[in-house]
C-alpha cells in the first residue's frame, strides 16, 4: 500500500486551541483535556500539538523537530545541516513509553541559527532560506523529516489518539501561550507519523478538520513558488498558502482570509462601502487559484496569535468561547466547557468570518 | 461518362404519397437539387449536387424528404477508402489542392471522451447548486504583479486590465465574410446578453457592431484587415492571431465572391478582390517581433485593453506557450487541431497540428514548471463540445474556452462542411442576401443564450457534485479527472490517473 505522501488521503477530524491574550503561559495538559470529549472525531491514526512560547530559552533560534528512519539517516541530515546552520543543541525530545503508541522513529530536536556567510552567498532573508531547506530535507531525503521549523515554538505529533501522543510527548512539562490541538480521521492507514498534523513550516502551525475540493488547484499553483507538498494533505497546502501570502506577499492576516475563503462575487456586488468592495474585488482577481472550497475549519498559529477560519460556506463545525485573557476555540463546545466550564460569549462564526486573535505586544 | 464520374455520395429520398408538389425544398435549397417536373407534376432531384446540410428535410411541410449515404460503393478497401479514391479523381481531373470546410471528421482519439470527472461521497459533502451559491464568473488577463500599500498600508488596488466573463465560454473568431451579417449580429448580442465576449475574426467590425465593444475581442491577424484605430479602441481586448488549430502554419483565404458591399468596406479592401492573409504576420519572424507587436497594440490602446495571442496547436506548443506568455501578452489561446474553419486545404486541416486535450495540459504544465502561470490566462478551442468538455477544459488548467462549430450549431448549421461554396443554406457561411435573411438574429441570439445558459446549469451541477462552489477552485485540479483507455504516456502528459487509481 502507497504511504501518505504517495497518496491522497482525505480525513475528518476534531480542533482544538486555546490562547491567552496576556500571554500568560499554559501547561500542555488543559489542551490535552480539551481533545477528550471529542475522542470520537478521531480514529486513532494520528494526533498532534503545536505549543508557542515553550522555548524561552532559545527564542531566537530555530527549533528544528524531526523524525530519523535511522541513526544513519540522523547523521547523514545533521552533516547536511552542520553546512548551512550552526547548530546550539542537538537532543532526543524526551518522551514516555506508552502502550498506546508504538513504532516511534528517532524523534530529535535541533536549536539552530543560518550561517551568514551561506545566507549572504545565496542572497536569500533568514526566513525563506530556512523554508527552503525544509523543503530539501523533506523532499529531497527519504528518511529524513522536518515537522517542525518556527522560533519559541514546537509542533508535537504522532499515530496514535490526540490524548496519548500529549502523554507520549509529556506535554503537561510544557509550558505556552498559547496551544493548538488535532485529532485525525483518516480513511486508511499509513501510520505514518509524519502525516500526522499540526503542520508547520516556520512559525506557522495549521491545525484543519475537512477535505477540500480545491486542493489540487491550490497545490498545482503553490508550488510555482518554490513550495512542494510532499505529504498531499489539505493542511500543508494551506500552510504553504499562508506562508505566500502573508509572508512571500506581505498581505495581512484578514486579507489571506479573504483569499482563502473569499465572499462570494454576489456579496461583493451588493457592499455598500466601496473601498472595501474594491479590495475584495482586488484579491479575489488577483488570487483566484488560492480560494479554499469545499469544507473546513482551520485554526492557524503563528508567533503573538492565532487565526481561526471556517470554509465560505461553513461545512464543518467550529465554534469560539472567551473567559478573561483567553480564547478558546474547538469543533465541539464541549472541548471549549472541558477547558473553561465557564467560558463565555461561546459563538459559532459564519462561514469565511476569520476571528483573529493577538497576545499584547511585548507578552510574548 | 468518364473516369472522373464520383457517384453522388448522397440519395435524396422522396416519399412520393406525402409529397404534395409544393416546391419549398426547391425553393429552400441553394445547391439546385430539387426541381418541379411540370409534365408529369412532380418534383425531381439531382442528388449530385446535394451536401447534405438537411435543410430541404427540416423545411419540408410533409417529412416528405429525407437524405441518406448513398450505397453505390466502390469494392471495399481499409487501405483505399472511398473517400480517398474520389479525392484523387478529383485532383487527377483539376490539378488543385483539395478545401474543406469545418473542422478535422477522421476518427482521430478525442481525449475528451476518455477523462472522467469525480463526484464527492461520503468524505466531503457535495453542494447542491439550486440552494447554494455556485460561481461560474472568471477573470482573464495577467495576475501576478506586486502587492503595493500607500502610506497608510491600505492596498493600493490597481490591477492590470482583466477581461470578466460570467461563465468561462466565449464565441471563438469567425469573420464576418466568413460568416453572415446575421451570424454576427447573434453572436454580438448573444455575448452581450450573457456578459461574456465574441470574437471579430480577421474580418474588421461592422460599423453596426460597434455597440456591442464591451463585449468584442478584435482580432489582428496577418492580413490586418480592418485594422484602424476606432476599431482597437471600440473592444474590450485585442487577439493577435499567429494560428489557427484547422490550419497552423498558413494563412487565411477569403474568395473575392465574398467581399461584397459591407465585407468590402468592413475589411477595407475592393470589392471582388480575394482576401489573402499571409502565412506569417510579414512583421513577426521571432518571438521578439512578437513582444513588439504586443505592445504596439498595448501603446495603441493606453494599456486599457488585455492582448490575447491565438496559436495553433502544434508539436512544441508548450515551448512557444512559454515565450508568449513572456512577450506581455496578458491571454494565451490555444486552437486544437480539430478546430473548425470556413475553409482550409484539406490535407492541411487532417494532418497538421495536436490534440487540444494534450496541448493545453502540456502548456498549463510547462507554465507551471517555469512558475509564469499566472503571467497569463489561458483559453482554449478546437473543440469543444459540451459542458463537459469545459469542465475537463478547466481541471486541466484552462481559464476559459472558446465555441465556434457548437455555436455555429446552435445557429443552425447542420456541419454539412461545405461553408467554403459560399451558398450555406442555413444564412451562416454565406454572403448572398436571399440566404442570409434566413437566420434572423432575434431567434439566432436567443438560442445562443439558451445554449450557453443550459451549460451553465450543467457546469454547476457537475461543479456542485465534486464539492466545488467555484469555477475558480477546478482550475487546474486535475485529482478531479481520471483517464479511461489511455496509455501510461498519454496519463502522463494529461496529468492524470487512470480510473481506479
Ligand atoms: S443540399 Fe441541403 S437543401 Fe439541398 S437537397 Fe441536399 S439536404 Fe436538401
Ligand atoms: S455553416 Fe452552413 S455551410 Fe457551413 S457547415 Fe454549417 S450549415 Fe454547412
Amino acid at each position: 500500500m502507497r504511504l501518505e505522501g504517495q497518496v491522497r488521503i482525505p480525513s475528518g477530524c476534531a480542533i482544538a486551541a486555546v490562547i491567552s491574550r496576556e500571554g500568560r503561559k499554559m501547561s500542555g495538559e488543559l489542551i490535552t483535556n480539551a481533545m477528550k470529549p471529542m475522542h470520537d472525531r478521531s480514529n486513532g491514526l494520528g494526533g498532534g500539538f503545536a505549543g508557542y512560547g515553550i522555548y524561552p530559552e532559545y527564542k531566537d533560534f530555530y527549533a528544528l523537530h524531526m523524525f530519523f528512519d535511522s541513526r544513519e539517516s540522523r547523521k547523514e541530515c545533521e552533516a547536511f545541516l552542520k553546512e548551512r546552520f550552526e547548530i546550539v543543541k542537538s537532543e532526543n525530545i524526551p518522551t514516555r513509553k506508552t502502550p498506546a503508541i508504538t513504532d516511534e522513529p528517532i524523534i530529535w530536536r535541533y536549536f539552530v541559527t543560518p550561517l551568514k556567510s551561506v545566507l549572504e552567498s545565496m542572497q536569500l532573508d533568514e526566513k525563506e532560506f530556512v523554508a527552503r531547506t525544509v523543503m530539501k530535507i523533506n523532499t529531497g531525503m527519504k528518511n529524513s523529516f522536518v515537522f517542525s521549523s518556527g522560533k519559541n515554538m514546537g509542533t508535537f505529533k504522532a499515530v496514535g489518539f490526540p490524548e496519548d501522543v500529549s502523554e507520549f510527548y509529556r506535554l503537561e512539562e510544557y509550558e505556552g501561550y498559547c496551544w493548538t490541538a488535532h485529532g485525525r480521521y483518516p480513511t486508511n492507514t499509513p501510520g505514518w507519523w509524519g502525516g500526522a498534523h499540526p503542520f508547520t513550516l516556520l512559525d506557522w502551525s495549521i491545525v484543519h478538520n475537512g477535505e477540500i475540493s480545491s486542493y489540487d488547484a491550490n497545490r498545482r499553483f503553490i508550488e510555482m513558488f518554490g513550495y512542494k507538498c510532499t505529504l498531499k494533505t489539505d493542511t500543508e497546502v494551506i500552510t504553504y498558502i499562508m506562508d505566500y501570502l502573508i509572508r512571500v506577499k506581505g498581505l495581512t492576516l484578514d486579507e489571506a482570509a479573504n483569499v482563502v475563503a473569499a465572499p462570494f462575487w454576489s456579496t461583493i456586488d451588493s457592499m455598500e462601502d466601496e473601498e472595501e468592495k474594491k479590495k475584495q474585488i482586488f484579491l479575489r482577481t488577483l488570487f483566484p487559484s488560492l480560494l479554499v472550497t469545499g469544507p473546513f475549519s482551520i485554526v492557524l498559529g503563528f508567533s503573538g496569535g492565532l487565526m481561526a477560519l471556517n470554509d465560505r460556506l461553513k461545512l464543518r463545525s467550529m465554534v469560539v468561547g472567551e473567559k478573561d485573557d483567553k480564547v478558546f476555540i474547538a469543533s465541539e463546545e464541549a472541548a471549549i466547557r472541558t477547558m473553561e466550564p465557564n467560558a463565555e460569549n461561546v459563538w459559532a462564526p459564519a462561514g469565511g468570518e476569520a476571528v483573529i486573535v493577538h497576545v499584547k505586544d511585548g507578552c510574548y | 461518362m468518364s473516369i472522373e464520374f464520383i457517384y453522388p455520395e448522397f440519395e435524396v429520398i422522396r416519399n412520393e404519397s406525402r409529397c404534395i408538389a409544393c416546391r419549398v425544398c426547391e425553393r429552400q435549397c441553394a445547391n439546385e437539387v430539387h426541381s418541379y417536373d411540370p409534365e408529369r407534376g412532380i418534383m425531381v432531384a439531382d442528388e449530385s449536387k446535394c451536401v447534405n446540410c438537411h435543410r430541404c428535410v427540416a423545411l419540408c411541410p410533409t417529412r416528405a424528404l429525407k437524405i441518406v449515404k448513398s450505397d453505390c460503393a466502390l469494392r471495399e478497401n481499409a487501405n483505399w477508402p472511398q473517400s480517398t479514391i474520389n479525392e484523387i479523381y478529383k485532383q487527377a481531373s483539376s490539378g488543385g489542392v483539395l478545401l474543406s470546410s469545418m473542422g478535422n471528421p477522421n476518427p482521430l482519439p478525442v481525449y475528451w471522451d476518455k477523462i472522467l470527472i469525480n463526484a464527492s461521497q461520503v468524505t466531503n459533502p457535495s453542494i447542491d447548486p439550486l440552494r447554494e451559491p455556485m460561481e461560474t464568473k472568471v477573470c482573464l488577463g495577467k495576475k501576478k504583479q506586486e502587492i503595493r500599500r500607500d502610506e497608510n498600508g491600505k492596498l493600493v488596488c490597481e490591477m492590470t486590465p482583466q477581461l470578466e466573463l460570467s461563465v468561462p465560454i466565449m464565441f471563438s473568431a469567425m469573420s464576418y465574410g466568413s460568416i453572415s451579417y446575421n451570424a454576427h449580429a447573434s453572436l454580438a448580442r448573444a455575448a452581450t446578453e450573457l456578459g461574456i465576449l465574441y470574437n471579430t475574426g480577421e474580418g474588421g467590425l461592422h460599423e453596426d457592431f460597434y455597440v456591442y465593444g464591451a463585449n468584442t475581442i478584435v482580432q489582428v491577424a496577418s492580413g490586418r484587415f480592418g485594422v484602424h484605430k476606432d476599431y482597437l479602441e471600440a473592444a474590450a481586448a485585442v487577439e493577435i492571431k499567429m494560428g489557427q488549430g484547422a490550419k497552423p502554419g498558413i494563412g487565411g483565404h477569403l474568395p473575392g465572391a465574398k467581399i461584397v458591399g459591407d465585407v468590402s468596406r468592413t475589411r477595407m479592401i475592393p470589392e471582388g478582390t480575394d482576401a489573402i492573409s499571409p502565412a506569417p504576420h510579414h512583421d513577426i519572424y521571432s518571438i521578439e517581433d512578437l513582444r513588439q507587436l504586443v505592445y504596439s497594440l498595448k501603446e495603441a490602446t493606453e494599456y486599457k485593453k488585455p492582448v490575447i495571442v491565438k496559436v495553433a496547436a502544434v508539436h512544441n506548443i508548450a515551448a512557444i506557450a512559454s515565450g508568449i506568455a513572456r512577450s506581455g501578452a496578458d491571454i494565451i489561446s490555444i486552437d486544437g487541431f480539430r478546430g473548425g474553419t470556413g475553409a482550409a486545404p484539406t490535407r492541411i486541416r487532417n494532418n497538421v497540428g495536436i490534440p487540444i486535450e494534450l496541448a493545453l495540459a502540456s502548456v498549463d504544465q510547462r507554465l507551471r514548471e517555469e512558475g509564469i502561470r499566472d503571467n497569463v490566462s489561458l483559453v482554449v478551442g478546437g473543440s469543444i463540445r459540451s459542458s463537459a468538455d469545459v469542465v475537463k477544459a478547466v481541471a486541466l488548467g484552462a481559464d476559459a474556452c472558446y465555441i465556434g462549430t457548437a455555436a455555429l450549431i446552435a445557429l443552425g448549421c447542420h456541419l454539412c462542411r461545405t461553408c467554403h461554396s459560399g451558398k450555406c443554406n442555413w444564412g451562416i457561411a454565406t454572403q448572398r442576401p436571399d440566404l442570409v435573411k434566413r437566420l434572423n438574429p432575434d431567434i439566432g441570439s436567443k438560442r445562443l443564450i439558451n445554449l450557453v445558459r443550459a451549460w451553465q446549469h450543467e457546469i454547476k451541477e457537475l461543479m456542485g457534485g465534486m464539492g466545488i462552489n467555484s469555477i475558480e477552485a477546478l482550475r487546474g485540479n486535475r485529482l478531479m479527472l481520471r483517464g479511461v483507455g489511455l496509455n501510461e504516456k498519454e496519463l502522463q502528459i494529461l496529468g492524470i490517473s487512470h480510473a481506479g487509481e
